[in-house]
């Protein structure tokens, strides 16, 4: 899958500190899909969601967003929401874990009537990241260990960092003027694309522009607002000659122009020139709900992300989680495995290196424990 | 030419800072610059920092600049000391009561006791005219005066009203009477005043709407503002309220336009006739005899998104945009005013917050006016695209008008507490900062000294001016 931004185009780029927001903006709205938010709790409290009966995905979920599809067609009673839903949490049950609140989701995406589900953004994403390979190696090589062929990967963890942790992350969405027509942002922070987010409508782009406040951000995201001095604000320049009022407001619209054009050269468009591996999640209506994840190459810019896209392609709702460099190799290291069969020799092979190398490789990325023990003895002495 | 500059660059902050929260800076940032800003004044042009106190700097600032004066005060001459007396007692008049002893408990805090602090305190509090009164509205801050400067009024009823003990009744001053009986007779809590009444009436449960509904003339206009008591006709509001003791003059086209800006968008369409006939009538009234003056007049006027201003200033810089609009409309000569909003909306009544700020643009169109005059108001944030409208105005200064057919002056709502000033638009054009819309008139004739035309000399005989009015108005 490619992600395909027709129907949006980026408008004047704001800037504060090292962080840079670009706004994506629709001639016209998509029609029949909605998105609004629900408010799980304000106090930061861990919660479980229940994948199957023996999975659950435990993190911290702030929000979730319920999608509304194909509004004139009979469901207008329950649409009609706007603002902050609070979840009725006496229908859940309540369990605990160390004595911390929690609270309890039924499945990453749930149908809460007829034309509307609520999911957890970007954490059904980053679960389809952390369910790669999850169930490990196929077939028994004597170098995995026995755990790992049990239980698989589990438990499988990733961190990373809240919208409120990143520097000046709050007071550029603060001081962010919204455009008209404005459904969607890209992020950066000291230039490299944090986050893209999309949604289908300009007031649902205002109801759930706060809500990047509460979102995930890679470890180098984190880094790069908080180490990187501002980035380069675009300044306008008249240096032409002018002579009348007249050449002046042409002066003045050129420099308007270039500045509109200013941040699609200094924008990275390694977001879209990649392809994805696409998983539908969803099926709403004439809309898809889908989570993609990138080749994981080392090195390079990698997002994961989830999408609506219509029937066409093309997108109505985006949100990425930009990978850190030991988040992309923890990918590429799994995927390697895979596609060479879980074979440790014939994977180091593949990428031209020893099966030693490879074995240092997975200690490193924190897979320690998928390794035989024994086989890690053996190793080392060598 | 320095100490001109930094008397003006302290002016601006001290009109438009109240050291509360701003749209892009915290309190913390705020406080921390004005302070800066006021100790660097007052060590190195103390003469010129006292003398502010007559330019109209506002309610916060006179008090920070009334409290670092007095309490630091050890190496300055007699002469020195003498005129700060008469403008800090000049100051004292004009703030509002609650705010004079907020000052002296803060002085206390401070322990600050010197004897001209205590005369100072001594000659304000002897001089109010119904001591009574404050005694009963402002009790703990009319008793921490009394301690602090060791006040004595001989009146024995007042001392035990304040200090105890408790045991008169009945009192002949009529007004403490009154207190006594409210503790026992819910009828009477009515004739005190509004907030002293409003414990009163929690205490025996009077219910919230009789209590409002009945206290009617007790209320201070203001007080009359802020419960939301049909406020919007304003002649209304003046008449029938209580006195504020004092020669106070309260803003009350930027009250309005606050007040008006609260108001929801289809009230305010629903009541255009009303208030738009309000704001008139103060513009004039403002405007006095200047009404009609300033020849052809084009305003550009920020609304938004920034013109919010934070939680605790609400849509203050929107308030003051549209404070100015009427003033500008009542100070220019008639029908030949040409408000230009940043949005592109052509009501100011229904203005609301929202959107980029495209100032250069802005001023272009105000450029092609024609005008003699431009006055913008705008925090400054030229953002679309930035530094745009510097760009136009120097080229206009330096390309199309050299002469300075065009007389054209930058307000601005918001202090940059980074910047240890108001966030100016170019080098070439003044910008100044803007409390209330009331002071624009000041405001623009302080600008001539920003534009660095015009040399410290011509400023010390503007500053000893407005010195001389100060001290003379009372």
């Amino acid at each position: 899958m490619r992600i395909d931004l027709d129907g949006l185009r980026t408008g004047p780029a704001q800037t504060w500190g090292a962080i840079r927001l670009v706004p994506l903006l629709r001639d016209r709205p998509v029609e029949g899909l909605r998105l609004h938010r629900i408010a799980y709790s304000e106090e930061p409290r861990w919660s479980a969601v229940r994948l199957s009966s023996k999975l659950s995905y435990y993190s911290y979920v702030p929000h979730g967003f319920v999608a509304d599809w194909d509004r004139d067609g009979g469901d207008r009673g329950e649409s009609a929401a706007f603002g902050t839903q609070i979840l009725d949490e006496t229908k859940d049950k309540r369990g605990s874990v160390l004595g911390m609140p929690m609270q309890v989701h039924r499945r990453m995406t749930q149908k809460l009537g007829k034309r509307r589900a609520r999911f957890l953004p970007l954490h059904f994403a980053i679960e389809g990241y952390l369910a790669l390979h999850f169930g490990g190696p196929d077939i028994a090589w004597r170098e995995w260990s026995d755990r790992v062929l049990r239980h698989g990967l589990s438990p499988r963890m990733e961190a990373s960092y809240r919208g409120t942790a990143v520097a000046d992350l709050q007071d550029a969405l603060k001081v962010f003027e919204i455009h008209e027509g404005q459904c969607g942002v890209l992020l950066y922070a000291a230039d490299a694309l944090a986050a893209a987010f999309v949604v289908p409508h300009p007031d649902d782009y205002r109801e759930l522009h706060p809500t990047l406040m509460l979102d995930h951000y890679g470890e180098l995201i984190y880094q790069y607002a908080l180490m990187m001095p501002p980035v380069k604000e675009f300044r306008a320049g008249i240096t032409e000659d002018v002579d009348t009022l007249a050449e002046l407001r042409a002066a003045a619209e050129e420099q308007g122009a270039q500045w509109a054009e200013f941040h699609d050269r200094v924008m990275a468009n390694a977001l879209l020139d990649r392809d994805y591996t696409a998983e539908l999640g969803y099926v709403m209506g004439d809309f898809e709900l889908v989570r993609f994840r990138p080749a994981f190459k080392p090195g390079e810019e990698n997002h994961i992300g989830e999408a609506i896209t219509d029937r066409e392609g093309a997108i109505a709702y985006l949100k990425t989680y930009r990978l850190s460099e030991a988040q992309v190799r923890r990918g590429y290291l799994l995927e390697t495995l895979a596609t060479n069969g879980w074979r440790l020799s014939a994977a180091a092979k593949a990428i031209g290196t020893t099966a030693e190398d490879l074995r240092g490789r997975i200690r490193a990325a924190g897979f320690e424990m998928i390794l035989r023990q024994k086989e890690t003895a053996a190793g080392s002495t060598k | 030419m320095v100490a001109a500059e930094d008397v003006l660059l302290f002016v601006n902050a001290a009109t438009a800072s109240t050291g509360q929260r701003e749209f892009s800076e915290n309190a913390e940032q705020q406080s921390i610059s004005l302070s800066f800003l006021h100790e660097y004044m007052r060590v190195n042009y103390r003469e010129l920092y006292a003398a502010t106190l007559a330019l109209g700097i506002n309610d916060h600032n006179a008090m920070l600049a009334v409290r670092g004066l007095l309490g630091n005060a050890r190496d300055v001459s007699a002469e020195q000391k003498a005129i700060e007396g008469r403008l800090i007692a000049a100051t004292l008049m004009r703030l509002s009561p609650p705010r004079v002893f907020r000052l002296f408990k803060a002085l206390q805090r401070d322990g600050v006791n010197n004897r001209r602090t205590r005369a100072i305190i001594r000659d304000w509090m002897t001089a109010l005219d119904n001591p009574a009164y404050h005694a009963v509205k402002y009790r703990s801050g009319f008793k921490a005066g009394l301690k602090h400067a060791h006040v004595d009024f001989g009146d024995g009823e007042l001392r035990d009203f304040l200090f105890g003990p408790l045991q008169r009744k009945p009192y002949t001053t009529p007004i403490l009477e009154t207190w006594r009986q409210a503790h026992y007779d819910r009828n009477v809590l009515y004739k005190l005043p509004y907030t002293v009444a409003e414990g009163f009436a929690a205490k025996h449960g009077v219910k919230r709407e009789v209590f409002i509904e009945r206290i009617g003339t007790q209320m201070t206009p203001l007080e009359k503002l802020r419960t939301d008591r049909e406020p919007v006709d304003p002649l209304a509001v003046l008449e029938g309220s209580a006195k504020y003791c004092g020669p106070q003059q309260i803003p009350w086209l930027t009250r309005l336009a606050v007040r008006i800006l609260a108001l929801p968008l289809d009230e305010r369409a629903a009541r255009r006739a009303e208030l738009t006939d309000g704001m008139r009538r103060f513009a004039r009234s403002e405007a006095g005899d200047l009404a009609g003056t300033w020849g052809r007049v084009t305003a550009v006027l920020d609304d938004s998104f920034s013109s919010f201003g934070s939680p605790v200033k609400r849509r203050r810089p929107l308030a003051v945009a549209l404070a100015t609009h009427f003033l500008l409309e009542a100070l220019a000569a008639p029908g030949q005013y040409t408000p230009l909003w940043m949005s592109g909306r052509d009501d100011p009544l229904l203005s609301y917050p929202s959107g980029a700020t495209p100032l250069g643009t802005r001023l272009l169109d105000a450029l092609e006016t024609a005008p003699t005059r431009i006055v913008v108001v705008s925090d400054g944030w030229d953002n679309s695209p930035p530094g745009l409208a510097g760009e136009v105005l120097r080229v206009w200064r330096t390309r199309l008008d050299p002469a300075r057919r065009v007389d054209i002056v930058h307000v601005n709502p918001v202090f940059n507490a980074e910047g240890l000033d108001v966030r100016a638009l170019s080098p070439l054009v003044p910008s100044v900062g803007i409390r209330d819309a009331e002071d624009l008139v000041l405001l623009v004739e302080l600008a001539q000294f920003a534009q660095g035309r015009v040399g410290l000399p011509e400023l010390l005989a503007y500053l000893d001016d407005r010195v001389r009015r100060f001290l003379g108005a009372d």
